[in-house]
């Protein structure tokens, strides 16, 4: 006998061992697979259904139609019981009151105020981040604190002041509204701080050296290293305003006044695609209420923000799980 | 010159541990920036500059103008405007600020008729809309929360002991995050209509889940899973990114142990887990007491709750901006009331969980 025993199990152990072993893959991928199915359940059946034309959606079971895949290939051959009528009706429709009912204009303008708030905000936060991380000056520490402690408070109770303001001074259907009333945000500041700290000092000292002041080492060397930071925050503000819906629907719920804009002097809408969503297609009188184009409404404001995620799933999964915000 | 040196210590011994301890950070910085100092004088004193303090304004004026006046005013001003009966523009419309109008509301409570105080809160407290819209949304997170949490637990446990596949669920499971509340909660109505899929699927017939005539709990069941389905991705991601920090010899000293898996999954994973617990605990709460739009776009339409009133499944923010308009002064009450809930919840929290949490 050896002075250290090795164990080794049985081959009836190893048995049971193993079957345990497979017993709980089956279990977990089981789990996980049954969990997956009810989360894409509804990302399939929206796809399908924006296909699918009117008046056969309306007369065929839902299930017959979500399940039977091969009658998909024989119906589209056969029968237009596919169509890609429901997204040109979307885009193409005119309604009778004059208020040009048309997802183009949400689109154009959903990508400008998205576009313009995002570098908005990631000016005035980089700037403010630089300034509490970089910097030293009088009351640097009380400001940041009752900053922090803003972001406790309910956005609905700056709605209500922030609402009447906009009409005060005269902001009301305007992008200016939509741009810069909620554009600064504390906890992108918070957020890019953090990262700014993470800079070792040495890198200011040497970049002094070099004669660099504040600004330039801001621009040459900060904003270069919290890159990745930069576009975490890029891409959350992008999907708030993309998927924005309260504040729009209060303060823009008109018409454009101004004709600065391509040169359109009435009736510019001034919804987003998410109030456009809502308000039109449960309005009966405009005569968008079916089902499968409310679908293929729902599926042009889904498609860009997919699109999105499959292009920076990194960036995204990393500052959300920071944030806990959804726009 | 030696750090030791600059600042004379009162006995031999403790001079000689600061020279030998560590410097810390301040005193590099500060030690670094007086050789710079010296170094850059000359240069420093040829030109005029603004001071490092001048610079951190400058950078600071576009953001605080803007949370100034958009944040920290609207703060007060609603605060303010909560405590005031029958608030209304008394300054005039667009001439003024709404502040201007809180000052004049309180020079005429001096002169004429008591505006001032906690009539507001009480209109709200005893409005049975509110005390609905209370109600509603306390059911809604109790019934929510948890189950998310848990769901959201397993699928992040079952999910980090997979190898195979693991991206492909992590990006299926994260997929309801980065959609359009509204959209998909209009693609959920169509799912529980009447000749819609749920129905179809479990061979229901023709029961009606959120139409006017729907039952009030089945309109209830419908919020709940499209609460659980849209607030899932978030909770996985943070638990998984709190599962990849947990350091692998528990596991493998558990495992040397012959643990069981339910007993690693009680005693080392959701212990170690604890502090992501409280942070989804705490944000889910309140991001569940401020639903809003998610109930609208179920009921198909902008204030409408659901039911023949449209107000069966009204929140309490639905409340706030259902008098934004009307009465600011009741909508600033019940954004009062929402503030305090969320501080409450916040503070139980930390104080139920201070002996829980393993930092």
């Amino acid at each position: 006998m050896a002075a250290h025993e090795t164990y080794f199990a049985t081959t009836k152990q190893l048995r049971i061992y193993k079957a345990k072993q497979i017993l709980h893959n089956v279990l977990v991928y089981g789990f996980l697979t049954l969990v997956g199915i009810f989360i894409v359940i509804p990302f399939l059946y929206m796809i399908i259904a924006s296909f699918r034309n009117p008046t056969a959606f309306d007369q065929e079971d839902a299930f017959h139609m979500f399940v039977l895949f091969p009658n998909w290939w024989n119906d589209s051959l056969l029968q237009p019981n596919y169509t890609l009528d429901n997204y040109i009706t979307v885009f193409t429709y005119r309604g009778a009151s004059g208020h040009s009912i048309n997802f183009g204009l949400y689109y154009a303008n959903t990508l400008f105020v998205s576009a313009v708030s995002t570098i908005f905000t990631i000016a005035t936060s980089v700037l403010a981040a630089f300034a509490f991380a970089r910097c030293e000056f009088k009351g640097k520490n009380l400001l940041f604190t009752i900053l922090l402690a803003t972001m406790m408070i309910p956005g609905e109770m700056m709605v209500i002041t922030n609402y009447q303001t906009v009409k005060i001074i005269g902001w009301e259907n305007t992008y200016s509204a939509l741009i810069f009333v909620h554009g600064v945000s504390v906890f992108y500041i918070f957020y890019l701080r953090q990262t700014f700290q993470q800079i070792p000092n040495e890198l200011f000292l040497a970049a002094k050296v070099d004669g660099y002041g504040h600004f330039r080492y801001l621009w040459r060397v900060m904003i270069p290293i919290a890159s990745p930071t930069i576009l975490t925050i890029a891409i959350l503000s992008l999907m708030g305003a993309w998927n924005a819906y309260v504040w729009p629907n209060l303060v823009a719920s008109g018409t454009y006044k101004n004709s600065w804009m391509f040169g359109m002097n009435e009736g510019w809408s001034m919804w987003l695609v998410s109030n456009g969503l809502m308000n039109l297609f449960s309005n009966t009188d405009t005569g968008l209420d079916h089902q499968t184009v409310r679908i293929a409404g729902s599926v042009i404001v889904t498609a860009p923000l997919f699109l999105f995620f499959l292009i920076f799933r990194k960036y995204i999964m990393r500052g959300i799980s920071r944030s806990g915000i959804k726009g | 010159m030696s750090l030791a040196a600059t600042s004379p210590r009162a006995n031999f011994k403790e001079n000689i541990r600061y020279a030998f301890s560590r410097p810390t950070p301040a005193m590099e910085r500060e030690h670094e920036e007086m050789v710079l100092r010296s170094t850059l004088s000359v240069k420093r004193a040829s030109r005029f500059r603004v001071g490092e303090a001048g610079k951190a304004w400058i950078a600071l004026i576009p953001a605080l103008i803007f949370l100034t006046f958009f944040m920290i005013y609207p703060i007060i001003n609603s605060f303010l405007m909560s405590f005031f009966e029958k608030f209304t523009f008394v300054g005039g419309t667009n001439t003024s600020f709404v502040i201007t109008n809180v000052i004049a509301a309180l020079q005429n409570s001096r002169v004429k008729d008591p505006v001032f105080g906690f009539g507001n809160y009480v209109n709200v407290l005893n409005d049975n809309l509110f005390t609905k819209a209370l109600g509603n949304t306390a059911l809604m997170v109790v019934f929510s929360v948890p189950l998310t949490i848990i769901i959201g637990l397993l699928i992040a446990v079952a999910l980090y002991s997979i190898k195979p596949l693991q991206g492909f669920f992590q990006t299926v499971f994260f997929l309801p995050y980065v959609t359009n509340t509204i959209a998909l909660g209009m693609v959920f109505q169509t799912i529980f209509s009447r000749g819609g899929l749920f129905n179809a699927m479990f061979g229901l017939g023709d029961v009606a889940w959120i139409d006017v005539t729907a039952n009030r709990w089945s309109m209830f069941f419908v919020l709940v899973v499209y609460a659980i389905w849209n607030g899932l991705a978030f909770k996985i991601l943070v638990f998984m990114s709190g599962l990849a920090s947990i350091d692998r010899q528990y596991y493998d000293a558990a495992r040397i142990d012959g643990a069981k898996r339910s007993t690693i999954l009680r005693r080392i994973t959701i212990p170690l887990l604890s502090p992501q617990i409280l942070y989804i605990t705490i944000t889910s709460f309140i991001g569940a007491f401020k639903a809003y739009t998610e109930v609208m776009s179920i009921f198909g339409g902008n204030n409408d709750f659901g039911g023949t009133t449209k107000q069966e499944w009204i929140t309490v923010v639905g409340y706030i901006y259902t008098y934004i308009d009307s009465a600011p002064d009741r909508a600033a009450a019940g954004s009062m009331v929402l503030l305090v809930i969320i501080l409450l919840i916040t503070l139980v929290q930390m104080v139920v969980s201070k002996k829980r949490v393993h930092y």
